[in-house]
């Protein structure tokens, strides 16, 4: 592997570029033209655009991306997250044109992506899932009990899901969520699964190498979320009881080798609040955006780690070799008016600031005077804290969230003191409906 | 009536998070042509080359240069070939005169063989990419000089 591909944007792609210039790959960004002077595309040893703003036209195109990283002569190409990096299409292309695609193969690809599978693979190997099952009909949904969860079986991340209080809702959300399924996801199964009203996010990170060695790198918690968007993650996950900690973190490793894993990932479990029984969500097959309070407290950097793997290398890392130090917490700095429902707020930013502070890693691609294009998320910054303990981590990320400056778009910045200083979120008694609750 | 880039943004944002297809606005001394999706549906399509891609997209045409030229620009991704086939003779040459659905070349993405027309009348002055290399979106292929 020499060159590598990167046809994403904003912080991740700037991190990707980090990480092949520590390698010593050389490494090309592949852009949309909004993007052409991006931070990614500058620090790149080259950009090409593939195609106009609309992701659609570029980020989401598999021929174009292919085309672009052969035209380059890039052997590789690293998904980063969001787009094309969970879609099968995209490795399977890559690989048929002989281009190394940094994750998973495709087939495992496509097993994770249908969640019905995944469900029971996990099943299989042993790793509780709620209960549930397919469903056509209201009247199927005598064994679960109400509340209950519609879920698209092509769906994940969260979207398209919806609570069904009892048989009457349910009869009334079935036949819409299927065709919201069929739109979205173009496969218009879906199944429920039972509803854990207090519930928390919890997630673990595994790496898997082509030579058979299976490890987890600890889990994080990611239960601050908005709409099933995360807020604020951290690593480890806060108040688990270490028979659940470990139970949590085996389970994932036993999944990851039931279904041939490779490269890095996530198995994402629901952890029930009061009794900590956890259950199967589903596994993702990309780089998280939360990846780097991993990285703080176990000193992996993950992203070279994905692309050593890729390569071929072994991990070279035993699983009783990997230390976790202190606690580290991300929250994501987005271009959001939270006054007004969320709205993204696209623009120019006429100042970006945040100052640099020991203990606080910014992971970001904006700087002042650069564009936030209304096609993309608004994701601005990821401010990581480390600290030796959870208290010292949010102190350090509150006291450069004080003098965070950013003018010309609207920020979340306010929330995220909010939520760092929250009573309930420094006692770690928040669960996944709290954020909406808390600062409804 | 003057716009700012703010204000295109906002006009996409809006037409985006519209279920509209399709915006036009004229009044006098401007007009906006907005087309979701990408694809010219409703624009002309040029004549299918060796195999027809769905919607071939306008190539974007750059604004006339000082001396009036104006660029015929790759509209997407691909490699730009000049000819049919290797060995055919090129579409057009330095002299040529185009008609917007005259066929320039071809870029090819993944086997896709799309043929771009020139979207202009003129002469052709220049080409300005080497045939059967990459080009970016939104590169300029040929100069053209407009009647």
């Amino acid at each position: 592997m020499k060159r590598v591909f990167i046809p994403n944007r904003g912080e991740i792609a700037v991190r990707i570029v980090g990480a092949c210039r520590e390698l010593g790959l050389e490494c090309v960004v592949g852009c949309s033209d909004v993007d052409r002077d991006g931070l990614a595309a500058r620090e790149a040893d080259r950009a090409v655009v593939i195609g106009p703003g609309p992701a659609s036209s570029s980020y989401l195109r598999d021929d174009v991306i292919v085309q672009a990283a052969l035209g380059t002569r890039c052997d590789a190409i690293h998904p980063g997250y969001g787009f094309l990096s969970e879609n099968p299409r995209l490795a399977a292309r890559a690989a048929e044109h002989g281009v190394t695609f940094v994750g998973p193969p495709a087939g495992v690809m496509m097993l994770a992506g249908d969640k019905l599978r995944a469900r029971e693979q996990a099943d299989a190997a042993g790793v509780p899932v709620l209960p549930g099952h397919e469903i056509a009909a209201a009247e199927e949904a005598s064994d679960i009990g109400y509340p209950l969860l519609i879920k698209a079986a092509g769906g994940g991340g969260g979207r398209g899901i919806k609570l069904a209080g009892d048989e009457a809702e349910l009869r009334a959300l079935l036949s819409l969520a299927r065709s919201e399924a069929g739109a979205a996801f173009g496969d218009d199964r879906v199944y429920i699964e039972r509803f854990i009203a207090a519930a928390r996010h919890v997630e673990v990170q595994i790496a898997a190498d082509e030579h058979g060695s299976v490890i987890h790198l600890g889990e994080r918690d990611c239960s601050v979320q908005r709409r099933y968007q995360k807020v604020v993650e951290e690593s480890p996950a806060p108040s688990l009881a270490p028979a659940t900690r470990t139970a949590i973190r085996d389970a994932a490793v036993t999944l990851a080798r039931a279904i041939g894993y490779r490269n890095l990932g996530t198995v994402e479990f629901i952890v029930d609040a009061a009794s900590e029984e956890f259950f199967f969500l589903e596994v993702n097959c990309r780089i998280q955006v939360e990846h780097p309070v991993t990285e703080a407290v176990t000193g992996l950097d993950l992203v070279a780690l994905q692309l050593r793997i890729a390569e071929g290398q072994v991990l070279g890392i035993a699983q009783h070799e990997v230390a976790f130090d202190g606690h580290a917490i991300e929250c994501r700095l987005t271009a959001e008016d939270v006054a007004h429902g969320f709205r993204p707020t696209p623009g120019t930013l006429s100042l970006f600031a945040i100052p640099e502070r020991s203990g606080v890693r910014v992971d970001t691609h904006c700087h002042p005077g650069a564009v936030v294009p209304p096609y993309y998320d608004s994701l601005l910054a990821k401010l990581i804290g480390h600290g030796p303990d959870r208290d010292g981590a949010i102190e350090a990320l509150l006291d450069v969230l004080e003098d965070v400056d950013v003018e010309g778009v609207e920020t979340n910045r306010a929330l995220l003191v909010s939520v760092l200083g929250h009573p309930d979120f420094r006692r770690a008694t928040v669960t996944t409906d709290w954020l909406e609750r808390a600062f409804a | 009536m003057a716009l700012s880039d703010d204000d295109i943004r906002e006009i996409l944002r809006i037409v985006d998070e519209s279920e509209l297809a399709e915006l036009r606005i004229d009044t006098e001394g401007f007009s906006l042509h907005v087309l979701k999706g990408g694809s010219g549906g409703a624009l002309a399509q040029p004549p299918a080359a060796t195999r027809p891609s769905s919607a071939p997209p306008e190539p974007p045409t750059a604004p006339p240069q000082s001396n009036g030229a104006v660029t015929i620009d790759a509209p997407m991704l691909g490699t730009f070939y000049r000819a049919q086939e290797p060995g055919a003779p090129p579409f057009v040459e330095p002299g040529a005169d185009v008609e917007p659905d005259t066929i320039v070349c071809i870029i090819e993405v993944m086997k896709m063989m799309n043929s771009i027309p020139a979207g202009v009348s003129g002469v052709v002055t220049d080409v300005l990419a080497e045939n059967a290399d990459l080009v970016e979106y939104g590169a300029p292929l040929f100069r053209v000089k407009p009647r």
